[in-house]
């Protein structure tokens, strides 16, 4: 069982680091629920 | 032919007043908190222009120090001022903000820019001063008005003040009553960007040594948008900059991808010129007021200077291939596409490793890359760690997935394929081109063979995509002149060989005959 599995997720990507919809993409994999994605720019 | 970079010019305008006034960290907590300890401490942390003069980052983005250098000296570089700094480099110069304000008067063709004729009487002897500050630029200084009318303008005409070193010495008035794209502070903001613009583009053509009615196109990549209620971003900053900056044979357009437009703006120059279009084209950008002190809480929390303080501007001269200078290879470009996806090693499959697999080559063949070249004190301070390493270590990362590099040396890749970043984070100025003067320079000095500038964008900023945007190309050394040496030295061969032969031939023809 994952940490993730049935658990609400909210996701900050870094557009030089791991982006939002890529850290989502694991997480559903992960079974969570993804209730928002976004990717921020911190530059 | 490819064509060619012929030289670029890099500039900084030191804006303390602007970080207080214009920064959007700061106009923002005045709306949301304005009586916050942020606000009332920031002015504590504003450095001197002497002390932005002699940080070691902008010393290397004016050319006055190499990244290689800049390197040797430990991080953080804030604090450790480089002795005999200078104001001015062989890329460009460190401007005032006094002389930078009068400037910005002279780019104002609507009358929209007033400043105190006492601060102009005191300070455009100074710009005059400068080396690539013509007599057609100071032509245009206005003399100025009383500062009382200033003071009415601001308080009663909604125009947006200018401060210099606490004192109201100007103003931007609005341009329309109602339009708010028009307004006071979006045409201080875009005359701002206008005005950091013009002095790249002299810098520039200083530095290529080239007439300025050689100029027959320019192509602005900053990030602002000019135009009205009509049609919010309908531009023209490059044409409007080289006005000014006197580039009488230029037309010119406005090219925008948020970070990535930079090298988008090149590819399409390099094009431009390669397909005879235009010969010399000039791809330029001024700065952004908004960025300034953009991470300013985090630096005042730990009592750091405001270290955004200073608006970038760069240009590059791009023109048909003389036979010497570096080339803009076309035939690797990188392109991450609608299609690609945002996984790091989509991401950097589609900008490094797919563009080289093109001209069959390794992502080890490339001596340097310049990604995002975000100066590390800024953005660690703040949480976003050291940008272009962490560019450098994906780069790496995939060059071990790929089976090109070996894993042990991972560790020093960033080293040995990277840079240091040193440019303000000012949006489109970090992404890739900073690079772009040194890389001719190592080039031509046979330091380097091949330098690959990467530019990525954050389109979904603008909530019209969720896309990531980013395009690369490389520069190599001019294969012209290679090629002809290449061909001359075979063509002396074959003439020997002919000679020879002929000789030969007239022994026979003398032995048959005897």
């Amino acid at each position: 069982m994952s940490i993730l599995s049935g658990k609400k997720v909210i996701i900050i990507g870094d557009r030089d680091g791991i982006p939002g919809p890529a850290i989502e993409e694991c997480a559903k994999t992960a079974g969570a629920e993804v209730v928002f994605s976004s990717t921020e720019c911190f530059v | 032919m490819n064509s060619v970079i012929k030289g670029a010019g890099y500039v900084l305008v030191h804006a303390p007043d602007m970080v207080l006034h214009a920064g959007t960290t700061q106009t923002t907590e005045k709306i949301v908190n304005p009586d916050s300890e942020y606000l009332k401490e920031l002015p504590n942390h504003i450095r001197s222009y002497e002390d932005v003069v002699a940080y070691m980052p902008n010393q290397t983005y004016i050319g006055n120090m190499t990244p290689e250098e800049l390197a040797e000296h430990e991080q953080p570089w804030v604090g450790k001022n480089m002795e005999n700094a200078q104001r001015y480099g062989k890329f460009g110069e460190i401007m005032p903000q006094d002389e930078f304000l009068v400037l910005m008067q002279v780019c104002d063709v609507f009358e929209l820019v007033y400043l105190d004729k006492e601060f102009v009487s005191a300070t455009k002897d100074k710009l005059a001063a400068d080396p690539v500050i013509g007599e057609d630029i100071m032509a245009k200084v206005a003399e100025g008005i009383d500062g009382a009318e200033i003071k009415r303008l601001v308080d009663e005409e909604h125009a947006e003040p200018l401060y210099h070193m606490g004192n109201l010495v100007g103003c931007v008035k609005r341009a329309h009553d109602v339009d708010v794209n028009l307004s006071a502070h979006v045409m201080f903001e875009n005359i701002a960007c206008k005005a950091s613009s013009v002095l790249a583009l002299l810098h520039a053509v200083k530095a290529a040594g080239i007439d300025k009615a050689d100029v027959e196109y320019v192509i602005d990549c900053a990030e602002e948008a000019c135009g009205d209620m009509n049609q919010r971003g309908g531009g023209n900053f490059a044409k409007a900059a080289a006005e000014v900056a006197g580039l009488v044979n230029a037309s010119g357009s406005d090219l925008r991808g948020f970070c990535a437009a930079p090298a988008h703006a090149m590819i399409e120059a390099a094009s431009l010129v390669k397909a005879g279009s235009y010969k010399t084209v000039i791809v330029t950008a001024g700065g952004c007021t908004a960025k300034l002190g953009m991470n300013g809480k985090d630096h005042v929390k730990k009592g750091l200077p405001a270290i955004e303080d200073v608006l970038g501007g760069f240009a590059v001269v791009i023109s048909a291939n003389d036979g010497v200078n570096p080339e803009i290879n076309l035939d690797m470009l990188g392109r991450h596409c609608v299609g690609t996806g945002s996984a790091p090693q989509n991401v950097i499959g589609s900008l490094v490793a797919a563009p080289l697999a093109k001209g069959g080559l390794k992502i080890t063949d490339v001596d340097k890359y310049s990604p995002e070249m975000q100066n590390p004190d800024i953005t660690k301070p703040a949480g976003a760690g050291d940008v272009p390493l962490a560019n450098y270590k994906m780069i790496g990362a995939l060059a071990v997935k790929n089976g090109e590099l070996d894993k042990k040396e991972l560790a020093s890749f960033p080293a040995k394929h990277g840079l240091v970043g040193w440019a303000p984070t000012q949006g489109h100025i970090p992404s890739g081109a900073p690079y772009i003067g040194f890389a001719r320079e190592d080039i031509l000095a046979g330091k380097i063979n091949r330098a690959m500038i990467i530019g990525k964008g954050s389109l979904f900023l603008g909530r019209m995509t969720n896309l990531f945007d980013g395009v690369s190309f490389t520069i190599q050394p001019n294969s012209g002149a290679q090629a002809e040496e290449g061909v001359s030295e075979e063509k002396v061969k074959g003439l020997i060989a002919k000679a020879m032969k002929e000789f030969a031939e007239t022994l026979m023809a003398d032995a048959d005959a005897e």
